[in-house]
């Protein structure tokens, strides 16, 4: 793909402690793009994640991203399975922290932050702690901080896995509501089939030990998704598509 | 009376109780006051003595709390330059931890030796005392930031100050609060210590000097009261750095 925004080539991944978590795995994904990597757990989706934000270098092979095409600047955004938000601050200065780390002050990044807020119902959470919000809460502030530096790429490693169902299908609408809004590449870890169908235009099924792409299907549903998606036979369909790939990857590994 | 109330009145009562007690004991066994004086005639030598006793406790108090600020300084300083280079915390950490097992009576002598003027000699062993829980708990939170959060900063790209003032300060806060705790009791213990090794020699004398004087004099009472004065900057120095640890750091901590 001529005009990918990021692109793996063969990449090999091995870790000081000899385990190799990615073999000779290769994607590219476009500009706007919302890609899902489904995979059983230890198939290296997060390394693949790891690798994009350059928070990790690759054994062997090429990457090409934002993150490594232009060191200087903070275009790659990183929802982690935790809210890894900072303890001490309140939600506000949470959101705040990505444009305060690019020299933004807190007047000029007033009004971004509190949009954001608004968009992801925490405006009454303003100047809470993290610690007085539910797990739904503190993923929504994620989300936010993840989004307000208007990033070009949105990593997200399985973020609503240890939420319960009815949290994660909001979260889901909302997710795919801001990315309308503002597209960005999304690449999406989880290893739920029925999220990974919900969300994407693509997804990426990876298989485990050693870690490699075993399929890639393609969703062509339009936006916006409304919950009625989820109970058509098309949606059936993929998801039997995916699951029936992803036991293909799991019995390949067994092997 | 409710529940809560009566928590909160428990060590008042208690207190009240004991001196209640130890003031019957002390008139009905009609024990000489040279063997142990009652708390009223304590708090009447504590009165009749104010003027030396305060002028003593002022001095105790002005080792106390500059050693401390010198052992803040200096363990936040020891543990930063640790924190930042690992081969020097490998060579100079045993030292450091020498330095604090060894006790402060045993090291004074030899202090006092060197160090010609008494109130440098003083703060030298009040801060060798002091030092160790700041800098230990302090090193400790300086790496302990979460790996989350470090790679949040990495992938914003974020500078060596911001990262300092941003996300190491807030982490090990609550280390250098919990160690700052400890060592201003410690400094209490190592100001008196010292001083009592040192003896009563010069002008500028403190609690401990009181003490000794009033242990040769068999001057019961007045031992007491400056015990009495002692015990109470103790529990004051603790309150003070409980009180100032819950301003900083209840809203999240």
């Amino acid at each position: 793909m001529p005009d990918a925004l990021i692109s793996l080539t063969a990449i090999d991944k091995i870790f000081a402690s000899g385990i190799r978590a990615l073999q000779s795995v290769s994607m590219s994904i476009a500009p706007g793009e919302f890609v899902s990597l489904l995979g059983p757990s230890g198939c290296g989706k997060s390394t693949v994640l790891r690798l994009v934000a350059g928070l990790d270098a690759p054994t062997a092979g090429r990457i090409e991203a934002p993150a490594w095409r232009d060191p200087a600047h903070a275009l790659t955004a990183f929802v982690f399975q935790d809210a890894t938000l900072l303890p001490w601050a309140d939600v506000f200065d949470n959101v705040w922290l990505p444009l305060r780390l690019a020299g933004v002050s807190r007047q000029q990044a007033a009004s971004r932050v509190e949009a954001l807020l608004a968009q992801m119902g925490l405006t009454e959470f303003a100047h809470a702690r993290p610690a007085a919000l539910s797990g739904g809460m503190r993923m929504r502030v994620a989300i936010a901080r993840a989004r307000v530096a208007d990033p070009e790429v949105l990593l997200m490693d399985e973020p609503f896995a240890a939420l319960d169902e009815i949290t994660r299908q909001r979260l889901n609408a909302d997710l795919l509501a801001g990315w309308q809004a503002a597209p960005m590449a999304v690449m999406f870890v989880t290893h739920s089939v029925f999220e990974a169908a919900f969300l994407s235009q693509r997804v990426i099924v990876m298989g485990a030990r050693p870690g490699r792409v075993v399929d890639t299907v393609t969703i062509d549903e339009p936006y916006p998704r409304s919950s009625a998606f989820r109970t058509s036979p098309k949606y059936a369909d993929i998801c039997r598509h995916l699951s029936s790939a992803l036991e293909a990857a799991m019995a390949g590994s067994a092997a | 009376m409710s529940c809560r109330a009566f928590d909160r009145m428990l060590p008042g009562a208690a207190l009240i109780g004991f001196m209640i007690g130890w003031e019957v004991l002390v008139r009905l066994a009609q024990i000489p006051h040279y063997t142990l004086p009652a708390p009223s005639l304590i708090a009447q030598t504590l009165w009749t003595h104010a003027g030396s006793l305060a002028g003593s406790w002022w001095f105790t108090l002005k080792v106390t709390f500059s050693a401390l600020i010198l052992a803040m300084a200096g363990g936040v300083l020891l543990a930063s330059v640790f924190a930042l280079w690992r081969p020097l915390e490998r060579a100079f950490f045993p030292l450091a931890v020498m330095l604090q097992v060894t006790p402060v009576v045993a090291v004074a002598p030899l202090i006092l030796i060197y160090v010609d003027s008494t109130t440098v000699a003083l703060l030298l062993c009040t801060w060798v005392a002091a030092f160790f829980p700041i800098l230990s708990n302090t090193l400790i939170g300086l790496r302990a930031t979460d790996a989350g959060h470090r790679d949040l900063f990495h992938l914003y790209r974020a500078t060596p100050w911001q990262r300092l003032r941003l996300l190491l300060v807030p982490t090990a806060l609550p280390y250098f609060v919990a160690g700052l705790k400890i060592s201003g009791g410690l400094s209490l213990i190592g100001a008196v210590t010292a001083e009592m090794v040192a003896g009563a020699a010069g002008r500028e004398t403190g609690l401990a000097s009181r003490i000794l004087e009033a242990s040769f004099r068999t001057e019961t009472p007045k031992m007491f009261a400056a015990l009495a004065l002692l015990a109470f900057t103790g529990v004051a120095i603790f309150w003070l750095f409980d009180r100032l640890s819950r301003a900083l750091l209840h809203h999240w901590h």
